[in-house]
């Protein structure tokens, strides 16, 4: 039965050692340790050519790495274990002449799910999915967004353990994004695994609870979102009415006046040694916030402000596509 | 292994499905149906311009009475050994210069016989001169005995074969099947080259490189691709069939192979298998190296040619049976299906068969390795840059 655990779950979905991959001269992929735990929604985070496809590419088996190790599923033969895995390329792709149901049926197939069950599950899904009319539609006659649903649909169709899925939202709307999102919190609630690469911040800040970084074939940072917020601290803006007086002392150094505001990072101490200090000094407190770090912030911080650029123009480039 | 066999089935029922249910399947079984229909039109034409009038001849340019016997000892010649094993004479006009008579398109002569029966002229091209001369010699030499030589009687003793009648006509069947495993293998097996180009274009290779081994991949093709081939060969040949119960009278009777038709048969089709599945799997390999159809289109001529040496050098081991060409051809994996079946028209032992069909399967494995390895390497960009005797690294334990 597809989908039925046989063996002992692994505590990682996926692990990985020193993996190296280069092409050439350029190293695609180069040293990176990754362990994603099992359960779990885990994104790859970086900008376009960071190496995130190659990543998963070897991870799965698809290529060989040339140095290091990895186990999918605890195998370190990753295809034996492919009727526990889904995978959803980046670049999409179906036999065009296939009707829908049939197309979802056959990826289920290759991954070891009979072909009748295969065809039944795929007419409920698309019913499910309010595209049951095309069903029967050559997938040539669907719109890009129907036949990359159809294409998900085949990714998940023989329940897998694993789901990896590379860029999922490129080329989606947002109600199709918001869609997927649900979709994968779905999955991971029934205990799949969802390893996904992306270079929207947004979408691993809301689904991922562990992340990695990727950049230049390295990964910069691997842990959870919240270990990535935490890396910085607090900021803090503080508004007053008086511009002046011996409250000033007690601003931290590096403080900065934009804007009619002071921004400084939560001193050590806490804010309260600060608030007395603006009480006492008789300050005018007008307003005073203190905001944690966006997954955005945390991620400029460790990849870059370079890297954090480059991924806001692929995502303005993706958005004017 | 068992896995592997169930992904290449289910990717072979994809592409057999995807081709058998298409209107340009129709198309792909009527096709070769054509040229046999146009072909055989020709030869009832070319039978007819045999048996009347328009069959070249040799005009007689003699005076009326030595025509006259010259046509007469003709006739009776051609009565006594048939009409098509002495050349045609038709009487031209006389007196004339036979060179103006061969300028006459309208005429139609190949040559022209002047002179008298006594002493012959024969006038007319090189090659058509040394064709006739025998012919017109006995004719002019029966028509100045004004007899034809006295008939003595044979007496028939029918016998089934005779040692080397039958040798000639085994190695007649070997060559026919020879010809017809190869015409179908060339027929069918060139368009395995551009199967792996439909999956590299609309991406859909990466699915399947992610969820089955590539080799299962390149099998299943192969298994879809024969599959449908045996389709055609089933049809082709009900009409083959068809049509010689039409044409064909009931006393027609093929002469027996070495093995007995029914293991002839057999083999037939498992040699036409296994030279489809080696030549399909090394199509296969060369065509998914190549990333566009335009590429496929330039590989067909240079692997057509190379098709063409293969099968040459299986007909000239034919006739050197136990001979080291014939050997040769037995043991090289892409001549040996049609070696081995020529083999099997003039010697009846089976085991030679067996081993030689093991060693082409092998072959057949061999070759889709090595595709999906030159595969892995060049189009998926896989493959580690270590040592081939390196040993790969692994996980703790």
């Amino acid at each position: 039965m597809i989908g039925e655990i046989s063996t002992p779950r692994p505590a990682y979905a996926v692990e990985a050692q020193g993996l190296v991959k280069a092409f050439g001269d350029f190293h695609a992929v180069n040293g990176i340790d990754i362990a994603v735990p099992a359960g779990s929604i885990y994104g790859v985070l970086g900008p376009n050519g960071a190496g995130k496809t190659t990543l998963l590419r070897t991870l799965l088996g698809i290529i060989d790495p040339d140095e290091g190790w990895r186990t999918l599923l605890g195998d370190p033969q990753p295809l034996r274990q492919s009727h526990h895995v889904g995978y959803l390329p980046e670049e999409r792709g179906l036999y065009p002449s296939m009707k829908a149901f049939d197309a979802i049926a056959f990826m289920g197939a290759l991954r070891g799910l009979p072909l009748r069950i295969g065809r039944e599950r795929a007419r409920a899904m698309l019913e499910a999915h309010g595209m049951g009319a095309s069903a029967d539609k050559p997938i040539r006659q669907l719109s890009k967004g129907m036949a990359q649903t159809v294409q998900l649909f085949g990714t998940i169709v023989h329940q897998p353990r694993l789901i990896v899925l590379d860029e999922p939202f490129s080329g989606l709307d947002a109600i199709n994004q918001g869609k997927l999102e649900a979709l994968i919190r779905e999955q991971a609630r029934s205990g799949v695994t969802v390893l996904f690469s992306t270079h929207v911040i947004a979408h691993a800040e809301r689904l991922c609870e562990r992340i990695a970084i990727v950049a230049g074939g390295r990964i910069n940072f691997e842990g959870s979102v919240a270990t990535a917020r935490g890396r910085l601290r607090p900021q803090v803006m503080l508004r007053t009415r008086a511009s002046d007086g011996p409250w000033r002392h007690a601003l931290p150094a590096e403080t900065l006046a934009q804007d009619g505001a002071w921004h400084f990072a939560l001193p050590d101490g806490g804010i309260e040694p600060l608030l007395r200090a603006l009480l006492d000094g008789e300050a005018g407190i007008e307003s005073l916030s203190i905001e944690r770090p966006g997954l955005h912030d945390a991620f400029v911080a460790i990849a870059g402000e370079a890297v954090a650029r480059q991924m806001e123009e692929d995502r303005a480039r993706e958005d004017a596509a | 292994m068992k896995d592997m066999l169930r992904a290449a089935f289910v990717i072979a029922r994809r592409d057999f499905t995807a081709v058998i249910l298409t209107r340009t399947f129709l198309f792909f079984l009527l096709g070769p149906l054509f040229p046999i229909m146009i072909g055989m039109a020709f030869g009832g034409l070319g039978e007819k311009i045999s048996q009347d009038s328009l069959r070249p001849a040799a005009g007689l340019s003699m005076p009326p009475a030595e025509t006259a016997r010259m046509l007469e000892a003709r006739e009776g010649i051609a009565r006594r050994i048939g009409a098509d094993h002495i050349s045609a004479l038709k009487a031209a006009s006389w007196p004339a210069d036979p060179r103006r008579l061969l300028a006459d398109s309208d005429a139609g002569y190949v040559a022209v016989v002047s002179g008298t029966v006594d002493r012959p002229v024969l006038t007319g091209p090189p090659a058509d001169i040394a064709r006739l001369e025998g012919d017109i010699r006995l004719i002019a030499s029966a028509a100045k005995t004004r007899a034809i030589l006295i008939e003595v009687h044979v007496e028939r003793h029918p016998v089934m074969q005779s040692a080397s009648g039958q040798a000639q006509a085994r190695l007649t069947t070997g060559r026919g099947a020879q010809i017809l495993i190869f015409l179908l293998t060339m027929l069918l097996a060139g368009m395995v080259l551009s199967n792996m180009v439909e999956e590299k274009n609309n991406k859909v290779i990466e699915i399947l490189a992610a969820a089955v081994p590539i080799d299962a991949v390149f099998l299943g093709k192969l298994m879809a691709m024969l599959s449908m081939s045996f389709i055609g060969i089933l049809f082709w040949g009900g009409c083959a069939m068809a049509a010689m119960g039409a044409l064909v009278g009931p006393g027609f009777t093929l002469p027996a192979p070495a093995v007995g038709w029914p293991v002839f048969i057999l083999l037939a089709v498992l040699y036409f298998a296994m030279a489809y599945c080696l030549l399909g799997s090394l199509f296969l390999s060369i065509g998914a190296q190549a990333a566009t159809v335009r590429e496929v289109q330039t590989l067909n001529m240079p692997v057509t040619m190379a098709q063409m040496a293969v099968f040459f050098f299986a007909t000239y081991a034919v006739d050197h049976m136990g001979s080291a060409p014939e050997i040769a051809a037995v043991l090289f994996p892409l001549s040996s299906p049609f070696a081995m079946i020529a083999r099997a028209a003039q010697d009846g032992a089976i085991w030679p068969h067996v081993l030689a069909l093991l060693w082409q399967a092998m072959w057949v494995g061999l070759i889709i390795r090595m595709g999906v390895w030159l595969f892995r390497r060049h189009v998926l960009n896989s493959g580690a840059r270590r040592s081939l005797f390196r040993r790969r690294a692994t996980p703790p334990v």
